[in-house]
C-alpha cells in the first residue's frame, strides 16, 4: 500500500514536471503553426527557411561554434591534463576560474573585450577577421565552465599518472600520449563539451549583439522576434530541435560507454 | 662493470628523505627484489630507474650509459604496474604493440611480436579483446606482455600481484620468473611481500627508512639477518629477553635457564640484549647438545602445513613451529613441555 502511494506521488511529480517543460513548447509550436489564418501550416517555417539570413547566421554560428570548440579542447585539455599530472594542488584554483563566466555578466565581458581590444596595440575590432577571432575568444570564456566540468570529471575516470608513465616507459613523447591515449580516453567528455558549447554559441545573443550583430544566429533571432511574431516562434522550436538534436547525438555516441577505468581495473 | 649502477643514490620531497645513499651493483639477467614495509623508499628507488623521478643526488648509469637526467621515453626501460596501466581505449593486441608503433617498426614485424608475447604470457586468443574483458590475472600478465615487447634493457615492477588475489598471485610470480629467466632479462622487482621476495628473486634488497638494511641472497637474507630489522621483518622470529650475556663464553640466561649462541665479534649487540631464534628451529624434546628450555604450552595453533605452539618459559613467550603429521599427537593447553634448540641457530642482538 506504502509502495503505491509512493508510486502515485512519483508519476504526479513526474507528470507536473513533464506539463511545466512541454506545455509551453506545446503553445509555442502550436502558435508557429497560425500564420496562415483559420488553418493550422507550416508557413512560417517555410518563410523561415526560404530567408537567405536565415542560412547565412546559422552557418556563420555554426562556423563560430567550431572555432569555439576547437580553441577550448585546445585550451582545456592539456591544462587540465597537465593539473591532474604534475600540479594537483592548482586545480582548486582552475576550478574557481572556469566558473567565473557564471558570475561575470556576458554584458560585462563584451563590454571588456570591445574596450581592450580596440585599440592600440590590439585592433583586433578593426576588421572582420579579428572581431570573429574576439568572437571566438569570447565564447572560449562562456564555455569555459562546461568544457573545463566534462574534460576534468573525464580525466577522473581515468588513471591519468599510471597511463601517462605506462605510455611513457614504452617510449611515448607527449605528443604522442595526448593524441593516442588521453584524448581517445576522453571521447565522451570532449563530445559533450563539445555539443554543451554548440549549444550555448549558436543561441548566445548578448556578446553576439555587440561584436557582429546581425551576422550571428542569436541577433538574427532576437530581430525575426521584434518584426515577425509567427516566425519567431517558428525559429524557437527550430533552435530547440537543433540543440535536442546535438544533445540526442551525445546519447547515440556515448550510448554503452562506461567508465573506462573501473572496467579496466574489473577482476 | 655491473649492467645497472645505482650509486650514492638519494631523493629528497621537501623535508622529508625517501632515499638516502643507496648503492648497488645488478649484474646482467639478474633478479632483484626491493623488499620493505610502506614508505621505506623502495618504490622511489624504482621509479628513479624508470626515470619517473630525478635523484636528488646521485648517479644511475645502464649498460655503461648514464641516464640519470634521461627523460623515461628515452631510456628503454620496460615497468609494469601495480594498477597494470592497460590502455582502455586498445584492444589487447594494440596494447602490446603500442611501444613497437611508437619504435615505427613495420606492421609485420609488429604483429609477429605481438603473438610472440601473447604465445610467451599463454593469452594468444585474447588478442582482439579489449582490458575490461579480462581478469586482473590476465590484465597484468598482458601488462607484462607489453613491456618486454619492445626488448628493454631492464624490466621494472612496481608491486605487480599486490591487487591480485593470494592464489592468483602465487601462480602468477612463478610465470614472472619462468618468462625472466626465459628472456634473461634483468629485472627489478618491488614488493613488500617477503615470501613473493623470497621465492622469485637471485637476490634481495630489504630497505627501511630510505636506507638499504641488508643486500643478499633470499636464503642469506633468512638465515644470516645483519640487523633486528632484518630478522623481524623477514619471517617469523622469537625475539627473548635474556640476562648475564657473556659474549666470550656465548651463553646466556634465559629467564633462569641457561642458553649456548651462536655469535661472531662483527655482530653489534645492543645494550639490551636479546636472543633470536626463528620458531622452526625449536623442536619439542630434548637432544644431545641441544639447548633445552622446559615451559608451559600456552596455545596451540593448527595452521594447516604448520602448527604453532606458544610456550611460555618463566613468564617469556616464545614460538614454537612444527611440520604437521597426521600420526603426531599435539600438546594441549597447559602441558608441561621441553623445547630444545641448537646453539648455531641462535644468536644475540
Amino acid at each position: 500500500m506504502k509502495t503505491k502511494r509512493g508510486s502515485f506521488w512519483s508519476w504526479l511529480w513526474i507528470v507536473l514536471g513533464a506539463l511545466y517543460f512541454i506545455l509551453p513548447l506545446y503553445s509555442t509550436f502550436d502558435f508557429s503553426l497560425r500564420a496562415k489564418k483559420g488553418v493550422l501550416s507550416f508557413l512560417a517555417y517555410a518563410n523561415v527557411f526560404s530567408d537567405p539570413a536565415f542560412w547565412s547566421t546559422i552557418g556563420f554560428s555554426l562556423e563560430i561554434a567550431l572555432f569555439t570548440i576547437i580553441a577550448s579542447l585546445v585550451l582545456v585539455v592539456p591544462t587540465a591534463y597537465w593539473i591532474r599530472l604534475r600540479l594537483p594542488q592548482l586545480r582548486g584554483m582552475l576550478e574557481f576560474i572556469s566558473m567565473l563566466p557564471f558570475v561575470v555578466p556576458a554584458i560585462v565581458l563584451v563590454f571588456g573585450l570591445i574596450r581592450v581590444f580596440s585599440g592600440a596595440p590590439f585592433f583586433l575590432t578593426n576588421t572582420f577577421f579579428g572581431t570573429d577571432a574576439l568572437l571566438v575568444a569570447a565564447y572560449v570564456v562562456l564555455a569555459l565552465p562546461y568544457v573545463f566540468r566534462s574534460v576534468d570529471t573525464g580525466l577522473a575516470a581515468i588513471d591519468v599518472i599510471s597511463l601517462t608513465e605506462a605510455a611513457q616507459s614504452l617510449g611515448a613523447n607527449w605528443a604522442t600520449i595526448l593524441i593516442r591515449i588521453i584524448f581517445p580516453n576522453l571521447k565522451v567528455a570532449i563530445l559533450s563539451s563539445a555539443f554543451l558549447t554548440l549549444a550555448t554559441v549558436i543561441g548566445e545573443y548578448t556578446i553576439a549583439s555587440f561584436m557582429v550583430g546581425i551576422k550571428a544566429f542569436g541577433p538574427y533571432m532576437s530581430l525575426v522576434g521584434q518584426n515577425k511574431t509567427y516566425e519567431s516562434s517558428s525559429l524557437a522550436i527550430i533552435s530547440f530541435l537543433v540543440t535536442w538534436s546535438f544533445m540526442g547525438l551525445i546519447q547515440l555516441l556515448t550510448r554503452g560507454k562506461t567508465d573506462s577505468s573501473s572496467l579496466a581495473g574489473a577482476h | 662493470m655491473a649492467f645497472l649502477s645505482l650509486s650514492n643514490l638519494s631523493k629528497v620531497f621537501g623535508s622529508t628523505t625517501a632515499v638516502e645513499d643507496f648503492n648497488l651493483e645488478v649484474e646482467k639477467g639478474e633478479f632483484v627484489s626491493f623488499l620493505g614495509p610502506s614508505g621505506c623508499g623502495k618504490t622511489t628507488t624504482l621509479r628513479m630507474i624508470a626515470g619517473f623521478e630525478l635523484p636528488s643526488t646521485g648517479v644511475i648509469t645502464l649498460d655503461g650509459e648514464d641516464v640519470t637526467y634521461k627523460s623515461p621515453n628515452q631510456r628503454n626501460v620496460g615497468m609494469v604496474f601495480q594498477s597494470y596501466a592497460l590502455f582502455p581505449n586498445l584492444t589487447i593486441g594494440q596494447n602490446i604493440g603500442f611501444g613497437l608503433q611508437v619504435r615505427k617498426l613495420s606492421e609485420t614485424e609488429t604483429n609477429k611480436r605481438i603473438k610472440e608475447m601473447l604465445m610467451l604470457v599463454h593469452l594468444e586468443d585474447q588478442i582482439n579483446k579489449y582490458p575490461y574483458q579480462l581478469s586482473g590475472g590476465q590484465q597484468q600478465r598482458i601488462a607484462l606482455a607489453r613491456a618486454l615487447a619492445i626488448n628493454p634493457r631492464v624490466l621494472l615492477l612496481d608491486e605487480p600481484l599486490s591487487a591480485l588475489d593470494a592464489k592468483i598471485r602465487v601462480e602468477l610470480r612463478l610465470e614472472i620468473r619462468r618468462i625472466q629467466q626465459t628472456m634473461g632479462i634483468t629485472t627489478i622487482y618491488v614488493t613488500h611481500d617477503q615470501e613473493e621476495a623470497l621465492v622469485i628473486s637471485d637476490r634481495v634488497v630489504v630497505m627501511s627508512q630510505g636506507h638499504m638494511e641488508q643486500v643478499g641472497s633470499p636464503t642469506s637474507i633468512y638465515n644470516f639477518p645483519k640487523s633486528e630489522f632484518v630478522a623481524q621483518f623477514i619471517g617469523q622470529l622469537n625475539m627473548l629477553p635474556v640476562t648475564q650475556v657473556d659474549l666470550q663464553n656465548h651463553t646466556c640466561l634465559l629467564a633462569g635457564q641457561k642458553v649456548k649462541f651462536e655469535h661472531s665479534p662483527e655482530r653489534k649487540v645492543s645494550d639490551t640484549p636479546k636472543l633470536a631464534i626463528r620458531p622452526e628451529e625449536l623442536q619439542i624434546g630434548t637432544g644431545e647438545g641441544r639447548n633445552a628450555l622446559t615451559g608451559k604450552v600456552e596455545s596451540v595453533l593448527f595452521l594447516g602445513a604448520v602448527v604453532r605452539l606458544r610456550v611460555d618459559v618463566g613468564g617469556i613467550l616464545l614460538s614454537a613451529d612444527f611440520l604437521n603429521e597426521r600420526t603426531r599427537t599435539l600438546p594441549r593447553t597447559g602441558d608441561q613441555v621441553v623445547i630444545s634448540f641448537p646453539e648455531y641457530s641462535c644468536w644475540m642482538v
